[in-house]
């Protein structure tokens, strides 16, 4: 035992100031995080500044300005995704520990993602710009909280799901060695869950640019307010009806998504593949030129031992192995039961009775009604749309998905399509509608599927790359081809991936109803009769019992859409057709 | 050896008993056992799934507190508490976590030193023999090299007692011998700096090749059948005849059954249409009527033989094997099976005298499948859904046992064509889709 380990973990500091010279990588390494510093503090700054100084220089769209915006909407969304992990971190550990709060955290999980989040806004709006009254960061805050309902709940129930699904030997070790319950998260639960959270978070950002144009300029009732950054930006073009503006933005943003998409998505993917829970190591690994670079660095190291510093500090405060012999059953405390099932259920009632009281004063039973013609109008055009999508991507996907080469090269472009806020292409949609003099009852409609429809395309070609050669073999050797290959083969291969993706496609679509069904360029204006031009509007009236109506609305109808249609389709696909 | 050195008990279990589930349809999986393990031995659970070998260790391991009765460690000398550690049979690996990581996960729970947890978790990867392989991730090793981790990172901790539950069942077999023989070996050498070993297995060659006590269990419910004490010497040689003889003996051990109990009802647990049925594929039996029908064994085999010759573990040839008795095709007697005529016929016969056969016998002895298809001839449109005879078992037994149970006389069902049945609709036919 005389060999020398490379020793893993935090270092002795003695050891840490032995550093050689620093190597290309470091300079290059040192280069890039420098920069991004400088641009948080610069992009920080302008947060604190008064809301009198916005009124003083307002958005302008002097290109010159743009990187400076961009740089705003992206801290924005990166705060709002801090804000989620946070929250992810908090909350689903929670549900997952204690028996109480799973009870209340996970139905509110369920719905609050199938809940529009754009209608959340009006509310939100006005509770933070009266915290920090006069303050630019009130307005900030609630556009960062508005990007925050995009993603946090998504991320807290992938998070939630994978704490309860950690395989029970592991979970035995755990409690065999008696870890303690801090040690045990750092340990067990957060490395295990790790992988589905970044996916989780990758496409929670990819949702959240949606809402950075929808939320940066603001107008609640009387007030408007548009924050420096992209969306104030194209709102205020479309206002002008300036085309290059458009252009300049919809250019600025996709260069944003792909310089973090590489500086930031890639290297944690790459990273976050050692955690993935499987027994052999696997052909293919995610691969970073970024995550590459950081590791060759010398730098490195030393930039992350603060923050191991901190996990280890932790783990050196927590309270060591305590050898409990048995934790398995205690039996239930059935008073603390009691209390707490009666804690909820006023909590409930009174919720009840708030909700009635407030609809029943200021809406009436034909509003209701109404408002239920409204819904049906949208549910058949998000119906019609993802039908048309299926239609033209499920082939699509199928002949990319076939051939590993297409697939390999597309796969990344359909993410980053679908990260792509398609609210910033509508007004092309208007000058052509305005144009063509079209309907736009019926015109307005393929705005709702323009962002989701994606998500259908690379589930596809992911589910036709997973059919396995051998079956493609035996249908091939059997001259199997035409409809009965469809039938037979592609479509039972890809069928529960196109569900999956179908899924998030009809979410999103209800929730792009609210941008697409009420679309304006410069002074026209077009307006598609719909739930989501409803609640649009009730926000621009400032009408609070009509956006909460509407958004209450649109819930029973995503939740409907979910247990009625989709689930059931998924549990068949995984009876049936799933190839194990 | 062991009888030689003074024994001194570590954990003494008295009047054991656990359920599963709770309200209706509990299953009581440990029935009243009683048990000491002693210093120096190791000490095999042997017995079938179901027969709560894992269920005893993990009481022990104090994963889990038994409904009743009582695990009672026995303070040595200094006044201290034995402590235990697992080894387990899917290695239960931290996959994000290295070679030296991983074995250092019990001693960092101790709040160890660094220095010293570092010093320790070395000396154990040493002693097992994977050093070089200190910096690796798990899912660069081979299952034989994962499992020495898994048993570096249980020994690290010093405790008195390793549990080891069916350690070598996820290798294969070259690998598990090569892993048997090393922990043999630093078992009698006193490398390691454990008092005892309990070892789960359903391997009996196993058993007897590392065991100075076996505790053979029965199942459903599970208590200690028989108590068997290895006497031979180490290392221990499998072609030697006493080695035979024994492992022979705790075959024919393992399929008696107690005199009280009725002829073939007193295989399975329950009796009539409540009968537990394991799920045993139709092809696996007519692979097991061929071979015994076949030369050499030529209608009669030794059960230790036949799991020699068809690389079976007890585990997966008894429940074949009992089917067979159920079905009056073969007759267990001693450490032997032998087949019946009507087997013998089944064997000879070609595919539809085999499906008459086996129809025959389904229909004759195994009350479900006739339950069934009496119903299903009573009905005017020959239907029924087959929730109602799911309910009809779990009023009987756990859901699990009902699940496994319908579809094992599903399975026979079909094969033998006395009804069918449609997935979809979840429901019974006498629908013939051909």
């Amino acid at each position: 035992m005389s060999k020398v380990i490379p020793v893993r973990g935090l270092r002795p500091f003695s050891r840490m100031l032995r550093v050689s010279a620093p190597n290309r990588a470091d300079i290059i390494a040192f280069l890039l995080l420098a920069g991004l510093s400088v641009l948080v503090i610069r992009g920080a700054e302008g947060m604190a500044e008064p809301l009198s100084h916005l009124r003083a220089a307002p958005v302008s769209l002097d290109p010159w300005n743009l990187p400076a915006y961009a740089l705003r909407t992206t801290l924005r969304m990166f705060a709002a995704l801090g804000a989620s992990l946070a929250f992810t971190l908090v909350i689903a550990t929670l549900a997952a520990r204690s028996r109480r709060a799973e009870q209340v955290i996970v139905p509110a999980l369920d719905i609050l993602q199938s809940v529009p989040i754009l209608g959340f806004l009006t509310f939100t709006v006005t509770f933070f710009m009266g915290l920090f009254p006069g303050q630019q960061l009130g307005v900030e805050l609630a556009a960062i909280f508005a990007i925050f309902t995009s993603q946090a709940w998504n991320m807290a129930f992938s998070f939630y799901q994978s704490l309860r699904s950690i395989p029970s030997d592991l979970e035995e070790v755990a409690r065999g060695f008696g870890l303690s319950p801090l040690r045990r998260f750092l340990r067990l639960e957060l490395p295990f869950a790790t992988p589905a959270l970044v996916w989780n978070a990758m496409m929670s950002m990819s949702g959240g640019w949606f809402f950075v144009v929808a939320s940066e300029a603001i107008t609640v009732g009387k007030t408007t307010v548009a924050l420096p950054g992209i969306g104030s930006w194209l709102a205020l073009a479309i206002e002008r009806r300036d085309f290059a503006a458009v252009a300049w933005a919809v250019g600025a943003m996709a260069v944003v998504i792909l310089l973090y998409d590489q500086l930031v998505f890639r290297p944690v993917v790459a990273w976050a593949d050692r955690f993935r829970f499987e027994q052999t190591a696997s052909a293919e690994r995610p691969r970073s030129w970024a995550y590459d670079l950081f590791r060759r660095t010398r730098l490195l190291p030393i930039l992350l031992a603060p923050l191991k510093g901190v996990g280890q500090l932790l783990l050196m405060l927590d309270p060591g192995a305590r050898h409990v012999r048995v934790a398995a059953h205690s039996p239930r405390n059935r008073i603390g039961d009691l209390l707490w099932h009666g804690l909820t259920g006023v909590a409930m009632l009174f919720a009840i009775g708030l909700i009635v009281h407030y609809l029943t004063h200021s809406l009436s039973v034909g509003d209701a009604v109404t408002i239920f013609g409204l819904a049906c109008l949208t549910m058949v055009r998000v119906l019609a749309l993802i039908a048309i999508a299926s239609l033209i991507w499920v082939p699509v996907g199928v002949w990319i998905g076939l051939r590993p080469i297409w697939s390999e090269r597309l796969q990344p472009v359909a993410q980053f399509l679908a990260a792509f806020p398609a609210n910033v292409l509508f007004p092309f949609a208007v000058i052509a509608i305005v144009h063509w003099h079209l309907n736009p009852g019926i015109w307005l409609s393929p705005l709702m599927v323009l962002g989701t429809q994606w998500y259908i395309l690379f589930n596809v070609i992911a589910g036709a790359s997973a059919i396995p050669n051998d079956l493609r073999e035996a249908a091939g050797m059997f001259g199997v081809r035409g409809w009965q290959w469809w039938r037979q083969v592609a479509l039972p291969g890809i069928f529960p991936f196109y569900v999956t993706g179908a899924l998030t496609a009809s979410g999103g679509s209800w929730n792009a109803s609210i941008v697409a069904e009420s679309v304006s360029w410069g002074q026209d204006r077009l307006h598609a009769a719909g739930l989501g031009s409803f609640i649009a509007d009730a926000t621009a009236a400032g009408d609070y019992p009509g956006v909460a109506l509407g958004i209450a609305m649109m819930s029973i109808f995503v939740i409907a859409f979910n247990r009625l249609l989709w689930r059931p389709l998924y549990s068949f696909a995984e009876r049936r057709l799933r190839l194990a | 050896m062991a009888t030689l050195l003074e024994t001194r008990p570590l954990v003494q279990l008295s009047g054991v008993r656990h359920f599963y589930g709770k309200g209706h349809g509990q299953m009581l999986v440990l029935d009243n056992v009683d048990l000491t393990l002693d210093e120096n031995e190791i000490v095999g659970l042997l017995g079938r799934s179901g027969s709560g070998k894992s269920t005893l260790l993990r009481s022990i391991a104090g994963l889990i507190r038994p409904s009743e009765g009582e695990v009672r460690f026995v303070p040595d000398e200094e006044g201290r508490d034995p402590s235990v550690s697992m080894v387990f049979q899917t290695f239960a690996l931290f996959p994000w976590l290295t070679v030296l990581q991983n074995v250092e996960l019990g001693l960092e729970a101790r709040k160890v030193p660094a220095e010293e947890r570092r010093r320790r978790a070395l000396a154990a990867i040493d002693l097992i023999g994977l050093d070089g392989f200190e910096n690796a991730y798990p899912k660069e090793l081979s299952g034989g090299m994962r499992q020495r981790v898994g048993l570096a990172r249980a020994i690290v901790v010093d405790p008195s007692l390793l549990l080891m539950d069916e350690p070598f069942s996820a290798l294969d077999v070259l690998t598990a011998e090569t892993l048997r023989t090393d922990l043999l070996d630093l078992w009698s050498e006193g490398r390691m700096p454990i008092k005892s070993i309990l070892i789960v297995t359903h391997n009996i060659e196993e058993a007897v090749l590392m065991c100075d006590r076996i505790l053979v269990f029965s199942s459903n419910p599970g208590r200690v059948a028989a108590e068997i004490r290895v006497d031979l010497p180490q290392p221990r040689d499998r072609l030697d005849p006493a080695f035979r003889a024994l492992v022979d003996a705790i075959y024919a051990r393992m399929t008696a059954r107690t005199p009280a109990e009725p002829v073939n009802d007193g295989l399975f647990p329950g009796t009539g249409i409540a009968m537990v049925l394991p799920l045993v594929s139709t092809n696996a039996l007519a692979g097991l009527i061929e071979e015994v029908h076949g030369a050499p064994f030529d209608g009669r085999a030794s059960m230790a033989d036949l799991a020699d010759q068809l690389q079976l573990e007890v585990d997966q040839l008894f429940p074949m094997a009992e089917t067979l008795q159920l079905m009056r095709f073969a007759e267990l007697t001693g450490a032997d099976i032998s087949l019946t005529p009507a087997a013998r016929r089944y064997a000879e016969g070609d595919v539809d005298a085999r499906k008459a056969l086996f129809a025959q016998a389904l229909l004759a002895h195994v009350p479900l499948a006739a339950h069934i298809r009496r119903i299903l001839d009573e009905r005017a449109n020959h239907v029924a859904p087959a929730r109602r005879f799911r309910d009809e078992l779990e009023d009987q037994m756990s859901p699990d046992y009902a699940a496994e149970t319908l579809n094992a006389v599903t399975h026979w069902a079909r094969y033998a064509e006395i009804f069918a049945y449609d997935e979809q609709a979840d429901r019974f036919s006498l629908d013939d889709p051909g």
